[in-house]
């Protein structure tokens, strides 16, 4: 299966990374041609297969449902690009967003 | 012992003479910064090494050295010197994930491998290069510029913990520790010539190694020698309460699989002084017509397609010789799903990225780049600045295979078929096979640059990737060399069967002795 370059513009907003359009090119057949490796797959019959989300032999245990504050040496305040009064400061929202996000 | 001959010193016998006061922490860093500067570790060289800080380090060496005096476990990796890839987070150094998105960043928090090894003694010096967010077979997806290999320095290490296996190889760590996803941990040991450790999923704490894929990653151990990644191994495998993935299964000592018996039935106080370094583990025999008695070795033959290099697979047929010499029986196995898993792994793994690498979006730590006019643009020119074009490239897949109308057809179908290369492995050995034996790579270490096309880098991953995707324990250690360069052999086996794997790496590397790197 090909991907367009739509799908790739696509994509790129959906993982909200910019990608110029001679990159989008590029990603088209880069993208298709991994892709078309994958074909493989679908002559594989798996109709009565259990799909495999993880590996751990025994499953994961389970824990009370408390946290544990880790160890902390470094404080917010000293990795944040920006930070005021104890919070994170982002970019203004109402600046950006489209109307084809609203309520999304 | 002298600390003349460093590079030469297993982590075993650092430990041992730094307990005996033969060897002091502080010329063990002494040593090991001077084979780093010796052997151009640094970026303008090899660049193995990321970030190191030598006068913390010794400042860590006063600190194990005033211990050495007042405490009676000093741990069983006293004044050993280890290097850490860099998406394991750590105090005091770096924690870039070789990535542009986290230049500077420095964790608040350490890994759990991490804390444990520093529990046993060991002083950790460095944060080694690696492919970014470990989405590579080469190191040369670096955003700080690949590494070279010490064996050939024209060849890449392999990757993505390239600068561990590196650091390993150049002799200026005995133990590395590494990640794998795909087999990043197996690939570079192959490449470099030394032992690559992947435990079983569950086996080692994923706590504070930054996440790729969180089904698949696993923290792994680079040795000089087999006994160096059981040691290493042993420290870091256990329990952890911060990994809810992490198994609660004992741990074996094991470094008692040298001597060529199945584990102990249970701990008893002989073993435990073993275990913390009061006594020393007994020598082993030297291997013999018996040393594998009554174990079994499956040879699958997907893993031995006519398409292999010459040299490798005999190689790997003189390995198994030296096996059905020490009693093994080899037998000829089917993993028959085996050729599905690369086209597996790279839907599952960058799948999942896609996911965990949201969390690099200029807001809390990292990068950021802010192009003025507004939140989204922000996100976008920070991700787009930040990230590399295979780390793009995988989520930019990833997010492919999970979106809406090829969900079904990639993603689902993907850990179906996942499902089915765990039920190879399953029958394998519920049908009475031990040990699985394959190359670790289908070639040896290329030049830096042969390879653009990316599907053709993710072949490089063509033998080790299964392991991942089931679950199992499996290793690479060196069997030989073709034209100069190393070859590495796979052994596999069953989930949290790391001590029979270590007794039939133990075996092949005293059989093999010197012709392992020639």
């Amino acid at each position: 299966m090909s991907v367009t370059r739509d799908d790739v513009l696509h994509i790129a907003e959906l993982a909200r990374l910019g990608v110029d359009a001679h990159r989008a090119d590029e990603l088209v057949k880069e993208l298709s041609a991994i892709l078309s490796h994958m074909e493989v797959l679908s002559q594989v019959d798996t109709a009565s297969v259990a799909t495999t989300a993880g590996v751990g032999a025994g499953g994961t245990p389970l824990r009370p449902d408390v946290g544990v504050a880790p160890l902390m040496r470094e404080t917010l305040a000293s990795m944040a690009p920006a930070m005021r009064d104890g919070f994170f400061l982002v970019p203004r929202l109402a600046t950006h967003e489209d109307s084809s996000e609203s309520g999304a | 012992m002298t600390i003349e001959n460093y590079t030469q010193l297993s982590a075993a016998a650092i430990a041992s003479g730094v307990r005996a006061g033969e060897l002091t922490p502080h010329d063990l860093i002494s040593s090991s910064f001077k084979r780093g500067a010796e052997i151009g570790a640094g970026p303008e060289e090899l660049n193995i090494i990321l970030y190191s800080d030598e006068k913390a380090s010794r400042a860590e060496a006063e600190e194990t050295a005033t211990h050495l005096k007042s405490a009676e476990d000093v741990g069983i990796l006293a004044g050993v010197p280890i290097a850490i890839k860099d998406n394991i987070a750590s105090f005091g150094l770096p924690t870039t994930c070789g990535s542009k998105i986290l230049r500077g960043y420095v964790s608040p928090f350490e890994a759990t491998a991490i804390t444990r090894l520093r529990a046993n003694g060991a002083l950790v010096i460095a944060k080694t290069n690696m492919d970014e967010f470990a989405m590579g077979s080469s190191t040369e997806n670096s955003a700080y510029g690949p590494t070279r290999n010490p064996v050939d320095v024209r060849c890449v290490p392999g990757g993505s913990s390239g600068g561990s296996a590196a650091a390993v190889a150049a002799g200026i760590t005995p133990i590395a520790l590494g990640s794998e996803t795909g087999g990043s941990v197996r690939q570079p040991a192959a490449f470099c010539g030394v032992v690559g450790v992947k435990p079983t999923y569950g086996r080692v704490s994923r706590y504070g190694l930054v996440a790729f894929a969180s089904s698949l990653d696993q923290i792994g151990v680079l040795g000089r020698t087999v006994d160096d990644a059981a040691l290493g191994l042993e420290c870091i495998a256990g329990f952890d309460p911060l990994d809810s993935t992490s198994s609660d299964a004992d741990v074996p000592i094991y470094r008692l699989a040298a001597l060529g018996k199945p584990a102990p039935e249970a701990r008893n106080p002989d073993t435990e002084a073993i275990r913390i370094g009061r006594s020393p583990v007994p020598l082993p025999p030297p291997p013999s017509q018996n040393t594998l008695e009554g174990v079994v070795i499956g040879k699958p033959r997907e893993y031995f397609p006519d398409s292999l290099d010459g040299s490798v697979r005999d190689l790997c047929e003189r390995a198994l010789d030296r096996m059905r010499w020490m009693g093994a029986t080899v037998r000829d196995i089917s993993l028959p799903r085996s050729p599905l898993a690369i086209p597996v792994y790279y839907i599952l793994a960058p799948a999942e990225a896609s996911s965990n690498l949201a969390r690099f979006d200029g807001v809390r730590y990292g990068l950021r780049v802010d192009p003025g006019k507004g939140l989204r643009p922000m996100y976008e020119a920070t991700r787009s600045e930040g990230f590399g074009p295979e780390v793009t490239r995988r989520i930019l897949l990833g997010t492919y295979v999970l979106s809406a109308g090829y969900y079904d057809a990639y993603y689902k179908k993907a850990q179906a078929v996942r499902t089915l290369i765990a039920d190879d492995f399953r029958a394998v050995f519920t049908g009475g096979v031990d040990a699985i034996f394959t190359p670790t790579t289908p070639t040896t270490a290329f030049p830096i640059g042969a390879i653009s096309d990316p599907y053709e880098m993710y072949l490089n991953d063509i033998f080790t990737v299964t392991a991942n995707l089931a679950g199992v324990p499996a290793m690479s250690v060196p069997i030989g060399r073709v034209r100069r360069l190393p070859v590495g052999g796979q052994i596999i086996t069953a989930h949290f069967d790391e001590y029979k794997m270590f007794r039939v790496a133990y075996a092949l590397e005293a059989a093999l002795g010197a012709e392992a790197h020639q």
